[in-house]
């Protein structure tokens, strides 16, 4: 069956995404605002002959991810910033043993127990490791339904060619919000790298595969972390960013996810009452667009951040920009989500 | 080389050739344990228990479709002494880490091993819900009632009275709790198909942990449940013992907090091999 347009939840929308990027495993633990995806899942894995597991708790969720990984499989969980908080762990471990995988975090607001409303607080979890030790996942930030489905695909493949995790950011507004998506039924299965390190069974193998963490040894340690340093510096060329209406603008607003869409709407209201405003999104959040921001601010008068959050995104952006451009901020946390108008208003006083 | 050394010396002894051919090989190294020596200590069974796996993937026909999955404690670098594929897993989550691989490849032999801190203490809610799941794994479980790679701290199953770098006095109740019988405790629990306990102290013991240990294995190739056998094991370093005291301790003391024996049976005999 073709694709086609459909009104979709986004959550719902990233679980088919998952199945149309080849997801082989599912492990997850319920949390709110994500329940969407392992319910979905629950059912149209095992139709496809796929797995799905309903896990004890994140923490065993992200080690069965890592189990399947490890095997060879593209294994996934989702979850929400309290149930990330508690992958960290399995994450770092993940990331130091190269496995393939993907984590969704449809994030909610914290700090602690929080709340179950949007917010981007997770962004320095997310892109500065959260775990312990030197490492990074890609991070995707979709902004709209469309992305929830495409970027699980997209997720896997980056994950795959650098064997390292991928994140999907997302908030609880992208999770529950329902808009017109192209959907297709029956996405042909995506090509899979081989994987000749996976812990599978020797099957006729003259060497056996380990899948470890493990250097006892400091200058072996050190140089596993070379090898990673070296394939983050590699992995800058996957940089994503998106821009609107930047060329003429004299202020630049950064924003990434819900905050981008709230941004643009904000952009244009402003363009109404006479200030040129335009919006960059990055869409990798790491890799982070870095020389794009600081080219595309050269010429403006101001840089405004927006985000759901106490100011996160905003510390790369500075360092992007360098002071050479002001860089204002506008954030709201706890849920809270500020309207276009208010965006506009920003804008209009970062103008004067 | 007979020969050889009978030409050398000058002899006109005939090297006796048809003996050599017929001497027969009685004990070698299992296929599935690797030369690396073992890091334990003088005295440790990790090492035995070690063997013993080995001869079971060998006796079993494992070797190409096994994945082993190792713990953080004294066992952490098990991966190196086993010729299967294996993985380390983090501090007390090799059962999550073994439904991982399990349920991404239904047709391998996937075990764990753990000691009693991975698996009692950090890790038991990993071993609890891989139970009630049913996971088609099999855990082996050696119990020591020690911290032993971190320097012999107490343990969820150490004894009463028992003196450790964190319980100088001994173990009280009262404020560190009881011993945590692990068969005991999943032995309600529904997805399991064997559950047994037994010391590793004697050549005896050895033989019975092996035929608890073939149907542990049973128990998942067979599509039963899950298959566990706890080894009660000596620590004598950390126990503050000589090899030959810490075995005795286990005999005479050890057993009579941990009994030995099978726990749960659901296999249908006579073996199927």
């Amino acid at each position: 069956m073709p694709a086609k347009m459909q009104l979709t939840k986004g959550n719902e929308a990233l679980a088919m995404g998952a199945i149309a990027g080849g997801c082989d495993c599912f492990f997850g633990y319920p949390i709110t605002p994500q329940n969407e995806v392992p319910e979905v899942l629950s059912y149209e894995m095992p139709k496809r002959g796929r797995v799905f597991v309903q896990a004890e708790s994140e923490v065993a969720s992200i080690n069965m991810v890592y189990g399947a990984a490890a095997a060879g499989k593209r294994a996934m969980t989702s979850s929400s910033s309290p149930g990330v908080s508690l992958m960290m762990e399995g994450l770092s471990y993940i990331a130091c043993a190269e496995l393939p995988c993907l984590i969704v975090n449809v994030m909610r607001g914290g700090p602690g127990l929080g709340s179950i409303t949007p917010s981007q607080g997770d962004y320095f979890q997310a892109c500065k490791g959260g775990g312990h030790g030197d490492y990074h996942s890609i991070v995707l930030a979709p902004w709209n339904v469309q992305e929830m489905y495409e970027f699980p695909a997209l997720a896997f493949e980056l994950a795959d060619r650098y064997r390292c995790p991928a994140m999907i950011l997302a908030d609880g507004v992208l999770g529950a919000m329902m808009e017109p998506a192209i959907i297709a039924d029956n996405a042909p299965p995506p090509t899979v790298p081989e994987k000749t390190w996976a812990t599978n069974g020797r099957n006729g193998r003259a060497h056996k595969n380990v899948v470890n963490s493990l250097v006892i040894d400091p200058y072996g340690l050190r140089d596993h972390n070379l090898k990673l340093q070296a394939k983050y510096k590699k992995m800058q060329c996957e940089t994503r960013w998106d821009t609107r209406d930047v060329d003429d603008a004299e202020i630049l607003v950064v924003a990434y996810g819900i905050s981008a869409r709230l941004a643009l709407s904000g952009c244009k209201l402003a363009r109404k009452e006479g200030v040129k405003a335009g919006l960059l999104r990055p869409i990798t959040l790491y890799p982070f667009p870095t020389e794009p921001i600081a080219e595309c601010a050269a010429n403006k008068k101001r840089v405004l951040v927006v985000e759901l959050s106490a100011g996160q995104m905003v510390e790369d952006v500075r360092l992007a920009i360098n002071g050479r451009v002001p860089v204002d901020f506008y954030g709201e946390m706890g849920g809270v989500i500020p309207s276009p108008v208010e965006i506009c208003r920003k804008i209009v006083e970062a103008a004067q | 080389m007979t020969t050889a050394m009978n030409q050398q010396d000058g002899t006109n002894r005939t090297p006796d050739t048809e003996q050599l051919v017929d001497l027969k090989c009685v004990f070698e190294r299992p296929q599935a344990l690797s030369d690396k020596p073992f890091h334990y200590c003088p005295g440790c069974s990790h090492g035995t228990y070690h063997r013993l796996i080995a001869e079971m993937i060998d006796e079993f026909g494992l070797l190409d479709r096994t994945v082993g999955i190792c713990p953080v404690g004294c066992a952490v670098f098990a991966y190196e002494y086993f010729e299967v594929d294996m993985i380390e897993a983090s501090h007390g989550r090799a059962p999550a880490v073994a439904t991982g691989v399990k349920r991404s490849l239904p047709d391998r032999f996937v075990f764990t091993y753990q000691g009693d801190g991975d698996l009692a203490s950090i890790g038991m809610g990993e071993i609890i819900h891989a139970a009630a799941r049913g996971e088609r794994i099999t855990v082996f479980f050696v119990n020591n009632g020690i911290f032993g790679m971190t320097g012999g701290q107490m343990a969820p199953t150490s004894l009463l009275g028992q003196k450790t770098t964190t319980s100088v006095d001994g173990r009280d109740p009262r404020t560190t709790g009881h011993p945590i019988k692990v068969c005991e405790l999943l032995s309600s629990l529904e997805g399991v198909a064997y559950l047994a306990r037994v010391p590793l102290t004697s050549p005896k013991n050895i033989n019975t942990c092996r035929k608890y240990m073939r149907k542990a294995i049973r128990a998942q190739t067979e599509d039963v449940g899950l298959g566990l056998v706890e080894v009660l094991s000596p620590c004598p370093v950390q126990w503050g013992m000589k090899p030959g005291d810490a075995l005795h301790y286990i005999d005479e003391t050890v057993v009579k907090a941990f009994p030995p024996g099978e726990f749960v049976d659901k296999l249908e005999s006579p073996i199927k091999t």
